[in-house]
């Protein structure tokens, strides 16, 4: 390979019709690392996965895959990629095992049966492996999309959204395959909803907004650069304004509120700021409080903070908090 | 070429898998024809003019072509349903034959046709049907039907791959269906009305069934016909080679290059 970046794009465009999709996107991904590409619905990411991967054309830009020319190399970059989308790509009328030596067949792999059995055993398929995908559950044809894509260990794997809608059992599965992919030297780009998902697979993770990548660094950065989120509630409409002084003095950030529920939240970038340093302050200013919080960023924090799309998506951040609330579980149990 | 051969028998190992695993789906699409040729053969055989076992002679060779013109149905829908289930872009991000996708399906939609027509023609055979033309001319005939079959094929992958939707495919597949009523698959076409006629014997439908009908030695090739029905063994090989080369270069292009 002639350079260090498993994947590295620039100036990639994508038009449909009217829309927009990509407007110029850089991404380098260095060689044996996991990416997380980290984006609302509409930003690009499936687009920019769907180029990566030969699918679409790009309209402008160049990339590199895999060290060969995305648009020149084509068949060269697909002999060493794999795809595993966010919709099943297994062929449901076949069982499991058909499927493996099926797909072992088309990558060339030598011995695709004891290839097949190594991967139906490492996720849990075997016993169902002589049955129609199609009477598999969601999380089940997730994984069997998933082995198929590792029938022949890809240089560069592309996952977009691997979790999404899956339950937190297959859901911590793909992602401890992820990571033991990552560590045999194996390059994984993944695109997600969920941060919490970005922050415990990905080393880098590229921030995607309207088509471009609007930052990125290691998750440790990014959120530092966001904060954790406080928020406060209290008893009475009247001392919502108290409130919401002292989290401006000790945040200096624009509090903003939700006065159906009399609540005032605002983020914060500070370290010092504990959640009993936080309730001190309250107190000492005398508010009324019923409830206080200070949690790790959200997504939804991250795009207000770090995006133009911000909180204008609102069907996604109720998305990505039911997922953020469902990690917390996942990690208590 | 031999990745093409290669991919090519993949996928038509694929498609034959698909079949094993639902062998009832199989089935029925087999006793479709034999119970049209019952019911057709003895309802309508007993009200038209000519006697009934000669209807049923004439119908065969028919119904066979109006089989294998159901290729457009099965191509499009099966095409539709991988583009829609995500299968088709999975196999174009492998380092496989572009082209072998849709010609692994279509050889094996030949195959399965061949299978289907031997239970079907000894039904035939028991309604009163026969060879009457020589073991070689019956062959040819055979070879015919099938290359039909694969023209048809071709014809529906692309129209599937247009459509992309299962829903849609299946809809305007079953739409097929009346193509062979516009056709001599099941009556002479002679005694049509004028416009009507006319556009029964540019049917590619009718240029087959007439061929089968003279390679059978079941009924002779009508005077008077449109060209393609007149000369029915060049027509008809004229028409598969109108179809596929119009639809092949479409369904593999179309195929290779997905939505970009």
């Amino acid at each position: 390979m002639t350079s260090t970046y498993a994947v590295l794009s620039e100036g990639l465009e994508k038009r449909f019709g009217e829309v927009h999709a990509l407007r110029g996107l850089d991404l380098a991904v260095a060689e044996g690392t996991v990416c997380g590409v980290l984006g609302p619905n509409g930003a690009g990411k499936t687009t920019a996965v769907r180029l990566l991967t030969t699918l679409l054309r790009p309209d402008a830009g160049s990339a590199r895959v895999a060290g060969h020319d995305l648009v020149r190399e084509a068949a060269a970059v697909r002999r060493r990629i794999a795809v595993t989308g966010q919709e099943t790509s297994i062929d449901v009328d076949l069982t499991g095992r058909q499927n493996l030596r099926l797909f072992g067949r088309l990558h060339r792999v030598r011995g695709p049966a004891g290839r097949t059995e190594e991967l139906l055993d490492r996720f849990g398929l075997t016993e169902a492996a002589d049955r129609p995908a199609a009477t598999y559950s969601g999380g089940m044809r997730r994984r069997l999309d998933l082995a198929a894509s590792l029938i022949r260990r890809p240089d560069v794997l592309f996952l977009d959204e691997p979790t999404t809608g899956l339950d937190p059992a297959s859901r911590t599965a793909i992602r401890h395959v992820v990571r033991g992919l990552a560590d045999e030297g194996t390059t994984v780009l993944l695109t997600t909803q969920y941060l919490e998902e970005a922050d415990r697979l990905a080393d880098d993770i590229a921030l995607v907004d309207r088509g471009r990548v609007a930052h990125t660094g290691s998750p440790a950065q990014l959120k530092a650069l966001v904060g954790a989120h406080a928020e406060v509630v209290v008893t009475d409409a009247d001392v919502l304004a108290a409130a919401a002084g002292v989290l401006d003095r000790l945040t200096g950030a624009q509090p903003s509120f939700d006065r159906e529920r009399n609540a005032v939240g605002a983020v914060s970038t500070d370290p010092t700021l504990t959640l009993p340093v936080l309730v001190r302050a309250l107190d000492a200013a005398g508010v009324p409080l019923l409830d206080v919080s200070l949690r790790p960023p959200t997504l939804d924090d991250v795009f207000l903070r770090l995006t133009e799309t911000g909180g204008t998506e609102t069907t996604e951040t109720e998305t990505t908090a039911a997922g953020t609330a469902g990690e917390v579980k996942e990690r208590a149990a | 070429m031999s990745m093409l051969a290669y991919d090519g028998t993949a996928m038509l190992g694929r498609q034959l898998l698909r079949m094993r695993n639902n062998p009832g789906l199989l089935i029925l699409t087999q006793t479709m024809p034999v119970s049209m040729l019952l019911f057709f053969g003895y309802v309508f055989g007993s009200a038209l003019a000519m006697p009934g076992e000669a209807y049923r002679s004439f119908l065969v060779p028919g119904l066979l072509v109006a089989t294998a013109a159901g290729g457009v149905m099965t191509g499009m829908f099966q095409a539709a349903q991988d583009t829609h289930r995500g299968v088709a872009n999975r196999l174009r991000t492998l380092p496989m034959s572009r082209a072998a996708v849709p010609l692994g399906q279509a050889a094996a939609d030949v195959v399965v046709t061949a299978a289907g027509t031997v239970p079907f023609l000894l039904v035939g055979l028991a309604v009163g049907w026969r060879v009457e033309g020589g073991p070689l001319r019956a062959a040819g005939a055979l070879g015919l039907l099938l290359l039909f079959r694969f023209a048809c094929t071709w014809a529906g992958m692309y129209l599937g791959l247009l459509t992309r939707n299962e829903e849609a495919a299946g809809q305007l597949g079953g739409a097929t269906f009346l193509l062979p009523l516009l056709s001599s698959a099941y009556i002479p076409a002679g005694g049509l009305p004028g416009w009507l006629r006319t556009v029964a014997e540019w049917n590619p439908i009718s240029a087959v069934a007439t061929a089968l009908r003279d390679l059978f030695g079941n009924a002779p090739v009508p005077d008077g016909a449109a060209w393609p029905v007149a000369h029915p063994v060049a027509g008809s090989l004229l028409w598969c080679a109108v179809l596929l080369g119009v639809f092949v270069p479409l369904a593999v292009r179309r195929y290779a290059h997905g939505e970009r």
